[in-house]
């Protein structure tokens, strides 16, 4: 099954390879991974995706929190969660297609970020599932190249 | 404030972290630390060979509980390391490894003798650090200190730039460590505490699994007060040896692969497994679902990775192993309505059965005549030294025949690399241990093919007047690789014979110790005085049966009831 892992660690050089290493040294997946600064500065903000039954899982969660770096795990996928990844594409925009990507793109409330006469790069925010939408949709126009950040993820709010 | 330079810092954090010995191997890169140690209070033990440094600080952690310091130059002197870290991280032994480096704006030129030994040892250190600021200097090795003696313990490395140890700067005040993402649990959770008594007291046939954490948090005492308290029989890992006294009536003795009979069929028939500071590591499981299969388990231990990671646990309890035995006995005294005499005489038709197999199934091997048996050197071992050795080994044969048949009666005497099994661990780990405690006497028990991987060490033994007595049992074979391919090779053995074996009489002469062989039974008893009653390094090469095999034995992927006996 698919999880969501959030890993909250300190901001400093090798961190990411103590993360990355335990992944395969430890023969964990990982399918995304997103890390950047949190609100303060000394601390980052990791989301992972990886896959694996319940053990496996609790594994990663225990062995990522024994990290002497990392300050907290929580595992998304256990609660209510809002996810979303971004992905850039370049895709043919010739005279006979120009509209017609422009369309899909309105759709899935893309923008156009690049023009040039034979393409158009385009950004689009959403869950994965509306990334890979929009990649079946275009594909049959033509992508160039795709560029995506990998999910973030945050836990909602209570709704007390 | 007065300014001092890097290597007095590091010297005096050195000083406050109680630290007396060092071991270790001078080159460029450590070049200022070397100049401070010169006039230091502080002993510095000159090994051969880095991986003999942090052997030796490693059995040096290992027998007095302290912190293990190892300091290595940058380059190959910090890679020649990497296999005494990774034996010390596999069986969560604290040691602190300096390593020099080269100056900080070298780093990541491939500078002379520069190597990345941070990325190295990421995954066979319990943490890590490059001191890239002199101000972060004497802080960073107070949290190696901290890191590695906390918790599970377990190596932590510094590796410290030589331009930052030739820095000015002022020494930090200590202060207490906090350390927002790093606190162990040690308090058991009390609500698991009731729940495993009472499965405790309800249960017909226990056993207590005792791995190296019962030693690693001195919790021996308490495991004993358990075990003879409630009549519950106890085996123990290789780590765990001397948990609990070997020669007691309710000891079974190891289990695992190479463990008795008695032992694995008590766990295998067992209805509660109480697991102390053991991590159910595959030589221990052999196949994983017919482990203990009938048990209920009770897992206590401090590392919640090593809880539910191989066997499904009934009564998980991350603690650290005193505090949860402490807690568990306090509430056997303290409840009112429980009745220990009545468990403990329930318990004893399962005594009994254990008896019955330890009678039936002892340890034993076949006497032939003037023909040297490997046990019987160690049943002599155990006997002239009264069981009150401290026994290092190397990793085979040896190690097996050291754990069965030499009787633990203490924890910390038992001296082995279980975990990585390192061959060559045994003679630098004797130096360490004798370095720490001068007038016990220190045992390696070796083969021939292991000794001569860290053979060096003789000199270093010889330097520091070290009169450890190293026991070769000599067959002139990789012995457990032979074993298996014996077994399971069709006797095909591919590279397991030692065509060349060096005169060990002539080589110990040659490092001005003394060399004593034994090639008949008869013999035996007379060198091993003779070894105890010189003062100097003594090697004492037995001649032994050539292909005799360590049993019982479990063959790997089998059940550990399916055990191959003499």
């Amino acid at each position: 099954m698919k999880h969501t892992i959030s890993v909250l660690l300190q901001n400093k050089p090798g961190v990411l390879s103590r993360v990355t290493g335990l992944f395969s040294g430890r023969g964990f997946n990982i399918e995304s991974l997103c890390v950047a600064e949190t609100l303060e500065p000394d601390v980052s903000c990791l989301t992972l995706v990886t896959r694996g039954d319940n053990n496996i899982i609790e594994q990663i969660t225990k062995q990522l929190h024994k990290l002497i770096d990392v300050i907290k795990v929580t595992d998304i996928g256990d609660k209510e969660y809002v996810e979303r990844e971004m992905i850039l594409i370049r895709v043919k925009a010739e005279a006979g297609t120009r509209a017609e990507v422009l369309r899909v793109i309105d759709i899935f409330r893309g923008k156009v970020v690049d023009v040039s006469s034979k393409s158009y790069a385009v950004e689009v925010t959403g869950s994965a599932s509306k990334i890979q939408a929009v990649i079946d949709i275009l594909r049959p126009i033509g992508i160039k190249e795709i560029v995506r950040t990998g999910t973030i993820a945050m836990a909602r709010a209570n709704k007390a | 404030m007065k300014k001092i330079t890097g290597s007095q810092a590091i010297v005096q954090c050195l000083h406050e972290e109680g630290v007396k010995t060092i071991f270790g191997f001078p080159g460029g890169a450590v070049l200022d630390l070397y100049d401070q140690l010169f006039n230091a209070d502080i002993e510095h033990v000159l090994v051969r060979h880095e991986q003999g440094a942090v052997h030796a600080a490693d059995a040096y952690s290992r027998v007095t509980g302290e912190v293990g310091v190892a300091l290595l130059t940058s380059g190959p002197g910090a890679t020649n390391g990497v296999t005494g870290i990774a034996t010390a991280y596999m069986d969560s032994i604290p040691i602190v490894v300096l390593t020099g480096q080269v100056p900080t704006p070298l780093i990541g030129n491939d500078a002379f003798q520069e190597v990345d030994i941070v990325g190295i040892t990421r995954p066979c250190t319990k943490h890590n650090y490059l001191v890239k600021k002199a101000e972060d200097l004497v802080p960073t090795i107070r949290e190696a200190f901290h890191i590695a003696r906390t918790g599970r313990p377990g190596p932590v490395l510094v590796d410290l730039p030589k331009d930052v140890v030739a820095s000015m700067i002022s020494y930090p005040e200590k202060k207490p460590i906090r350390m927002q993402s790093y606190q162990p649990t040690y308090e058991p959770h009390i609500g698991q505490i009731a729940k495993a008594c009472k499965v405790i007291l309800g249960a017909n046939k226990p056993v207590l699994y005792a791995g190296g954490g019962v030693v690693l948090s001195n919790a021996h005492a308490e495991l004993f007060e358990l075990a003879t308290k409630l009549n519950i029989p106890v085996t123990m890992t290789l780590m765990g040896l001397g948990a609990f006294p070997g020669s007691h009536d309710l000891c079974m003795g190891m289990l695992g692969m190479h463990g008795t009979y008695t032992a694995n069929m008590a766990v295998a028939k067992s209805d509660l497994l109480i697991a102390v500071g053991a991590r159910f590591d595959d030589r221990v499981t052999g196949r994983l679902d017919a482990f203990a299969k009938d048990a209920k388990i009770i897992h206590i231990d401090i590392d919640p990775t090593s809880i539910s990671k191989n066997v499904k646990v009934d009564i998980p309890i991350v603690a650290d192993c005193k505090y949860a035995l402490t807690a568990v006995n306090n509430w056997l005294k303290t409840e009112k309505s429980i009745n220990l005499e009545e468990a403990a005489a329930r318990y004893q038709p399962w005594r009994d059965t254990i008896n019955d197999w330890k009678i039936q199934h002892p340890l034993v091997f076949k006497d032939e005549g003037e023909i040297i048996k490997p046990q019987y050197v160690i049943q002599k071992l155990d006997e002239l030294t009264k069981g009150e050795a401290i026994i290092t080994t190397e990793v085979g044969q040896n190690q097996m025949w050291a754990a069965q048949f030499y009787k633990f009666d203490k924890p910390r005497k038992f001296v082995t690399s279980g975990g990585l099994g390192t061959m060559g661990f045994g003679l630098p780990a004797a130096i360490g241990a004798k370095i720490a405690f001068p007038n016990i006497h220190v045992i390696d028990i070796a083969g021939d093919g292991s000794i001569q991987m860290n053979i060096q060490e003789l000199a270093t033994a010889k330097q520091y007047n070290c009169p450890i007595k190293v026991a070769i049992l000599n067959n002139g074979y990789l012995g457990m690789v032979r074993q298996w391919q014996e077994l399971f090779y069709g006797k095909r053995y591919s590279s397991t014979v030692m065509e060349t074996v060096p005169d060990f009489v002539e080589l110990a002469k040659a490092y001005g110790a003394v060399g004593l062989r034994a090639s008949k039974k008869s013999e035996v008893e007379d060198v091993i005085k003779e070894a105890l009653a010189t003062d100097n390094v003594v090697i004492m090469d037995f001649k032994i049966a050539r292909e005799e095999g360590v049993y019982p034995m479990v063959p790997a992927g089998k059940a550990t009831t399916e055990m191959l006996l003499v």
